[in-house]
C-alpha cells in the first residue's frame, strides 16, 4: 500500500515537475512560434501554418539589430574588462593591507550593494553630462565600472589563498603587483569566472539606465532597441517583435545552452560567496 | 514634373543667395533631431528628402539623428541644449510648445523669416494644424508629422449585422445603436483606447460634446466643465450601461490587432495607423470621421518643426529653408502618402501625385476634411504632469475607481495647482 | 596576518580607481540627491530656489506618490513569498533523479538570462483581452475571458506573475547551491529515525536553508524596488497609476515631467527606504541566522 502510495506520489511530483517546467518555457516556445510564422497566425494556433523566416528579415529591415549587437558586445566587454581590473586592485588592497580606516572604507564600498546605479539614474546622468559622456558607451559602463560585489567577491577568495604562496613568490623577488598577478589571481579563477558570468548576464540585459543615458542608433544596446522597437505606441506586431526578441536574446540563449553547466554554477557560486 | 523642375530652380536660386549671404566659402551644418524609433520606412523617406534638399543647397549639411519616441527626442533636445552641444533644429510633439518656450530653447519663426515670400509661407498651412503651433501671437512650431484621430469600422461586419456599410454612425446615438447590434459574443462593437493617449482621445469626445479642454494661452484646462464631465461619462457608458465596448481601459498598442482580427466592428485610432489597417486588413474596412454630440470634434496631434535658440544667425536660416523645403507641397504629399500622416497645408492635396492617391483610396482625406472640426491637442505649461493627471482621472473613471465627476474635479484642482503661477 | 603598515600607500593607489568612480557615481549623488531635493524645480525662465522641505510637503499631498509607495508593498509582498517558495520547491525537483532533469533545470533558470524587457511584448500578449493566449485558453473551456491589464484589480498581480516568472529561477540556483552541500548523512539518519519526508525538510533541510533564504530575501526585497523594465512595454504605470511602482514614478517624474527636483525627494524616500531594509538586515534578521 505505501509501496503504492510512494510511486503515485513520485509521478506526482515529476508531473508538477515538468508542468512547471513547461509553463516557465512558454513564453520562450510561443516566441518561436510568432518569430516562425507569418503575421496572421500569431494569434492564431493552427498546426499546420506555414514556416517563414520573413519575420526575421523584415525585424532586421526595420532596426539595425546587427548594431546593436555589436553596442551590446563592445559595452559587456568594456565593463567587465574594467570591473575585473578596478575589483582586482581594490579587492587585494582589503585582502592584504592594513591600512587606517580599513573597515570604514570598506563599509562604505558595500553601500553600492544597496545604492545600485539604477537608484541614483537623476544625478548620475547629470554628472555624465557635464563630462560629456551621455550618449556614449563608455557613459553606460562608467557608473557600473566600480562594482561593489566584485571586490566583495574577489576579497574573499583572496583571502582564502594561502599565506605561504605568497611569502614563496616573494622570496623570489616578486612586488606587490607581481604577487598579486602571479599568485592570487591565478588561484582566484573559478570566482573570475563566476563574477565574469554574472556581469555579462546583468548587463546584456540591462535596460533602464541605457535607456536614459543613450539615444543614438550608435550607441543602443540591444536592450534599449528592443525596447523602442516593441514600444507599443506604434501598435504591436507579435510576429516582427518576436523575430527581434530571438534575435537580441539569441546570443546569450546560445551561450548559455552550450555552457549551462558554467552558467548555473557561476551563479550558484556567486551566491553562496 | 514642372512643378519639381520649377522646385528644382528654386532651390539652386536659393542656394546662391544663401551661399552670397554667408561669404561663399563656409558651410552651414545642421543637426536635427527626428522622433523616429528606428530605421526603416520613415527614415528612408526623411533621409530621401534631406539628401535632395542638400542637392539643391550645397552650402548647407544636414545630420539627421532619429532620437526614439517623441518623449526620447525631446528628452535628447533638452539634454543637447544644456550640455552646450545642441541641435539647430527638430521635430517634437506638438505639444511641447509651452515647455520648450519656458526652458527658453527655441526660437520664434516670426523672428527668422524675412521676406515677403517667407512670411506667407507662415501662413499656408491648415489653420488647425497651427493652433498647437501658435501663442502669445508667435508661430513657434511648423507643423509636419501630423494627424488626426478617425474611426475605423469593419464593413463585412457591417453587412453582418445588417447594417449599411456605406453608412458609419454620425452621432454617439447612432454609434450606440450600432454599436448594440454590431456586438456579438465574441465581438465588441466600438473600441476607443485608453492607454498610452487617453488625453487625445478623450479630447475628441469633449470637443464632440461642445467643450475644448483648454484655453489658447496654455494657462487654464476646462476639465471639470459639465459638458467635459459629461463626455467622460458616455466613454464610460460606452463598456458600462450600453455594454458596446469592453470594460476597464482598453490598450493602445494591441487594439489594432484586435480591429484586424474582428474581436471589434469600429475603433478609434490616430490615422497614423491607416497604412498598417490598409496593408493587414483581409476584411472590407472603412475610414470615417469621428461622430458628433454637438458637433464633430477631434483633436489635432503629432509633431511639428521648432528651431533652437543656440544657433547663429546663419544656421537659424538654413533650419527655415529645410523646414520649408520638407514642409512644401511635393513633400507633404509624398510625406502624406508613404505614412498616412496628413498633407499640411491645402496645397500639399492640391498636388497632382496626392490627388490621384486620394482618388484611388478617398479614406486618405477623411482626416483633412475633419480638420475643419478639428481643434489643438491638450497642451500647456507643466505639460507633462497635467496631461498625466488628466489621463490618471480618465482611466480611474473609466475602471470605474472614481466616478467622472469626481475625477475630473480632482484633476482641474491639481490642475490650477500647476497652473497658478502662469496666469 | 596583514601587510606591515608602510604599505598604506600602495594600499590607496591600489584602491583610488575603484574610489572614484565609486564616489563618483555612488556617494557624491547620494549627496547631491538629498541636496537637490531641497530646492524648487527650475527652468530658464523661473530659476531654482531653495524652499526646504518643500517637495516632501508637496509628496505628502500627492495622492500617486502614496499609490506608488502602497503599490511597491504589495509587489514586495506578492513577489517575494511565492518566488522562494517557488524557488525552493524547483530545487527540491531537480535535486533529486527526474527524468529529463538537465531540461528542466534549463527551463527553470532561462528567464533568469532573459531581458525583462524582451520578455514583456511576449506576456503582453499572453494577457492581451479576447486575442492573448490566456483568454483565448479561457474562452476555450467555456471560461469568460478578462482585462486583465486593463483592470485594477488584475493589473499588479498581473505584472507579479511576471515577476516570479523572472526571478524563481534565478533564486532556485541558490537554493539547489545549498541543497547539495547538505551532507546526505543527515537525510540517512533523519529516516532512521523515522522521520517523514516533511519532518525532513522542515526540521532539518529548512532550517539549513536559512542563510541561502536571507540572501535571497534581500535580493528579491531590492530586486522588488529597482526591477521596473517590464511596465516600460506592459502597462507603464497604468491604469490609474494602479501598477505604477517607485522607481518607475521617479523615472517618470524626472524624464516625462522634468521635475528633477521633486524626482530627488522620491529618490531620497527609496534611498531611506532601502537603507532601513539593510538596518534591518544587520540588526533583526542576523542575530537569527547563523552564518557560515
Amino acid at each position: 500500500m505505501t509501496r503504492i502510495l510512494d510511486t503515485f506520489q513520485a509521478y506526482l511530483e515529476i508531473t508538477a515537475a515538468w508542468v512547471l517546467a513547461l509553463l516557465w518555457i512558454s513564453p520562450l516556445v510561443y516566441a518561436f512560434w510568432a518569430a516562425f510564422h507569418p503575421g496572421a497566425y500569431a494569434v492564431n494556433f493552427t498546426l499546420g501554418a506555414p514556416l517563414t523566416l520573413d519575420n526575421f528579415a523584415e525585424a532586421l529591415s526595420r532596426a539595425p539589430f546587427l548594431r546593436y549587437a555589436v553596442n551590446t558586445v563592445v559595452l559587456v566587454t568594456l565593463i567587465l574588462s574594467c570591473q575585473l581590473l578596478l575589483c582586482t586592485l581594490a579587492a587585494y588592497a582589503f585582502a592584504r593591507f592594513d591600512f587606517p580606516g580599513r573597515q570604514v572604507v570598506f563599509a562604505l564600498v558595500l553601500i553600492q550593494l544597496m545604492i545600485t546605479p539604477e537608484i541614483l539614474i537623476v544625478e548620475n546622468y547629470v554628472t555624465l553630462s557635464r563630462f560629456r559622456l551621455v550618449d556614449t558607451i563608455t557613459g553606460i559602463g562608467l557608473p557600473y565600472m566600480a562594482s561593489a560585489f566584485g571586490i566583495f567577491l574577489l576579497r574573499q577568495a583572496f583571502k582564502s589563498t594561502p599565506r605561504e604562496l605568497e611569502d614563496a613568490a616573494r622570496l623570489e623577488g616578486c612586488g606587490t603587483l607581481g604577487v598579486m598577478w602571479r599568485v592570487y589571481v591565478p588561484l582566484a579563477r573559478p570566482t573570475y569566472l563566476a563574477y565574469a558570468l554574472v556581469s555579462v548576464s546583468h548587463h546584456w540585459n540591462n535596460f533602464l539606465w541605457p535607456l536614459i543615458i543613450t539615444n543614438s542608433v550608435e550607441t543602443r544596446p540591444l536592450t534599449v532597441g528592443l525596447g523602442i522597437f516593441g514600444a507599443p505606441e506604434s501598435g504591436v506586431n507579435w510576429s516582427i517583435v518576436s523575430a527581434a526578441t530571438l534575435l537580441s536574446v539569441a546570443p546569450l540563449l546560445i551561450a548559455f545552452l552550450l555552457f549551462q553547466r558554467q552558467f548555473v554554477q557561476s551563479f550558484m557560486y556567486a551566491g553562496i560567496k | 514634373m514642372r512643378q519639381k523642375m520649377h522646385l528644382t530652380v528654386m532651390g539652386l536660386l536659393l542656394t546662391v543667395c544663401l551661399m552670397a549671404g554667408t561669404a561663399a566659402a563656409k558651410q552651414t551644418e545642421l543637426t536635427m533631431y527626428y522622433p523616429v524609433a528606428v530605421g526603416g520606412p520613415l527614415t528612408q523617406v526623411i533621409d530621401g528628402m534631406v539628401d535632395e534638399f542638400m542637392a539643391e543647397n550645397p552650402g548647407i549639411k544636414v545630420n539627421a539623428i532619429y532620437a526614439g519616441n517623441y518623449n526620447d527626442a525631446r528628452i535628447k533636445a533638452l539634454a543637447a541644449l544644456k550640455s552646450g552641444r545642441p541641435a539647430q533644429l527638430s521635430v517634437l510633439f506638438s505639444i511641447d510648445i509651452y515647455e520648450l518656450i519656458e526652458q527658453d530653447a527655441i526660437v520664434a519663426f516670426d523672428d527668422v523669416v524675412q521676406t515677403a515670400e517667407e512670411k506667407a509661407w507662415l501662413d499656408s498651412f491648415h489653420p488647425t494644424l497651427m493652433e498647437n503651433g501658435k501663442t502669445g501671437g508667435k508661430t513657434w512650431g511648423i507643423p509636419f508629422q501630423r494627424s488626426t484621430i478617425v474611426m475605423y469600422y469593419n464593413k463585412d461586419l457591417f453587412k453582418q449585422a445588417g447594417l449599411d456599410p456605406e453608412q458609419p454612425p454620425a452621432t454617439w446615438d447612432e454609434m450606440v445603436s450600432m454599436g448594440k447590434q454590431l456586438t456579438a459574443s465574441d465581438r465588441w462593437g466600438i473600441m476607443i483606447p485608453s492607454t498610452g493617449y487617453p488625453y487625445w482621445m478623450f479630447g475628441a469626445l469633449a470637443m464632440q460634446n461642445g467643450q475644448v479642454l483648454m484655453n489658447g494661452d496654455g494657462n487654464a484646462t476646462y476639465f471639470d466643465h459639465p459638458a467635459v464631465i459629461e463626455a467622460l461619462q458616455f466613454w464610460k457608458d460606452l463598456g458600462g450601461k450600453h455594454g458596446v465596448m469592453p470594460a476597464g481601459t482598453i490598450e493602445w498598442g494591441t487594439l489594432r490587432q484586435n480591429f484586424l482580427e474582428g474581436k471589434t466592428a469600429m475603433m478609434w485610432h490616430s490615422t497614423g495607423n491607416l497604412t498598417a489597417v490598409k496593408d493587414n486588413a483581409d476584411f472590407d474596412f472603412g475610414v470615417a470621421m469621428l461622430p458628433a454630440s454637438k458637433r464633430r470634434g477631434t483633436p489635432t496631434g503629432g509633431g511639428n518643426f521648432y528651431i533652437f535658440k543656440q544657433t547663429a544667425p546663419d544656421e537659424r536660416r538654413a533650419a527655415m529653408q529645410l523646414i520649408k523645403f520638407m514642409t512644401g507641397p511635393e513633400n507633404s504629399a509624398r510625406w502624406s502618402m508613404k505614412t498616412g500622416y496628413m498633407g499640411v497645408s491645402p496645397a500639399a492635396y492640391n498636388t497632382e501625385a496626392l490627388k490621384d492617391y486620394v482618388s484611388e483610396f478617398p479614406y486618405a482625406a477623411v482626416a483633412r476634411d475633419q480638420l475643419d472640426y478639428a481643434t489643438a491637442e491638450l497642451s500647456t505649461y507643466q505639460t507633462g504632469r497635467i496631461r498625466k493627471t488628466l489621463d490618471d482621472a480618465i482611466q480611474a473613471a473609466l475602471t470605474g475607481a472614481k466616478a467622472p465627476e469626481a475625477a475630473l474635479k480632482e484633476a482641474q484642482g491639481v490642475a490650477d495647482r500647476l497652473l497658478k503661477p502662469y496666469r | 596576518m596583514l601587510l606591515p603598515r608602510k604599505n598604506h600607500v600602495h594600499a590607496w593607489l591600489l584602491l583610488m580607481p575603484a574610489a572614484i568612480l565609486l564616489i563618483a557615481f555612488t556617494h557624491y549623488p547620494t549627496v547631491t540627491t538629498v541636496v537637490k531635493s531641497l530646492f524648487s524645480k527650475g527652468t530658464a525662465i523661473r530659476p531654482s530656489r531653495f524652499t526646504g522641505l518643500d517637495n516632501y510637503g508637496m509628496m505628502m499631498a500627492d495622492p500617486v506618490f502614496w499609490k506608488v509607495l502602497g503599490n511597491n508593498l504589495w509587489f514586495a509582498l506578492g513577489t517575494i513569498p511565492t518566488s522562494i517558495a517557488l524557488a525552493i520547491l524547483m530545487a527540491l525537483f531537480v535535486n533529486r533523479a527526474l527524468p529529463g532533469r538537465s531540461l528542466v533545470r534549463m527551463a527553470y533558470f532561462t528567464p533568469t538570462i532573459l531581458p525583462m524587457i524582451a520578455v514583456a511584448n511576449i506576456w503582453l500578449f499572453f494577457y492581451t483581452p479576447d486575442i492573448g493566449l490566456i483568454d483565448q485558453i479561457l474562452t476555450g473551456v467555456g471560461l469568460s475571458g478578462h482585462n486583465w491589464l486593463g483592470d485594477p484589480a488584475t493589473v499588479l498581480p498581473a505584472v507579479m506573475v511576471m515577476t516570479i516568472w523572472k526571478e524563481a529561477g534565478f533564486f532556485m540556483i541558490f537554493y539547489l547551491a545549498a541543497m547539495q552541500n547538505i551532507p546526505p548523512e543527515l537525510k540517512e539518519a533523519a529516516r532512521l529515525e523515522g522521520a517523514g519526508r516533511w519532518t525532513y525538510f522542515f526540521r532539518v533541510m529548512f532550517p539549513l536553508l536559512m542563510p541561502t533564504t536571507l540572501f535571497v530575501f534581500i535580493n528579491a526585497v531590492l530586486n522588488s524596488f529597482k526591477l521596473v523594465d517590464h511596465l516600460f512595454v506592459l502597462t507603464k504605470g497604468g491604469p490609474d497609476n494602479a501598477s505604477n511602482l517607485l522607481l518607475y514614478y521617479i523615472f517618470e517624474t524626472a524624464f516625462s515631467y522634468f521635475e528633477t527636483h521633486y524626482a530627488a525627494a522620491l529618490t531620497v524616500v527609496l534611498l531611506l527606504l532601502l537603507a532601513g531594509m539593510a538596518l534591518g538586515q544587520f540588526f533583526i534578521l542576523d542575530k537569527r541566522v547563523h552564518y557560515r
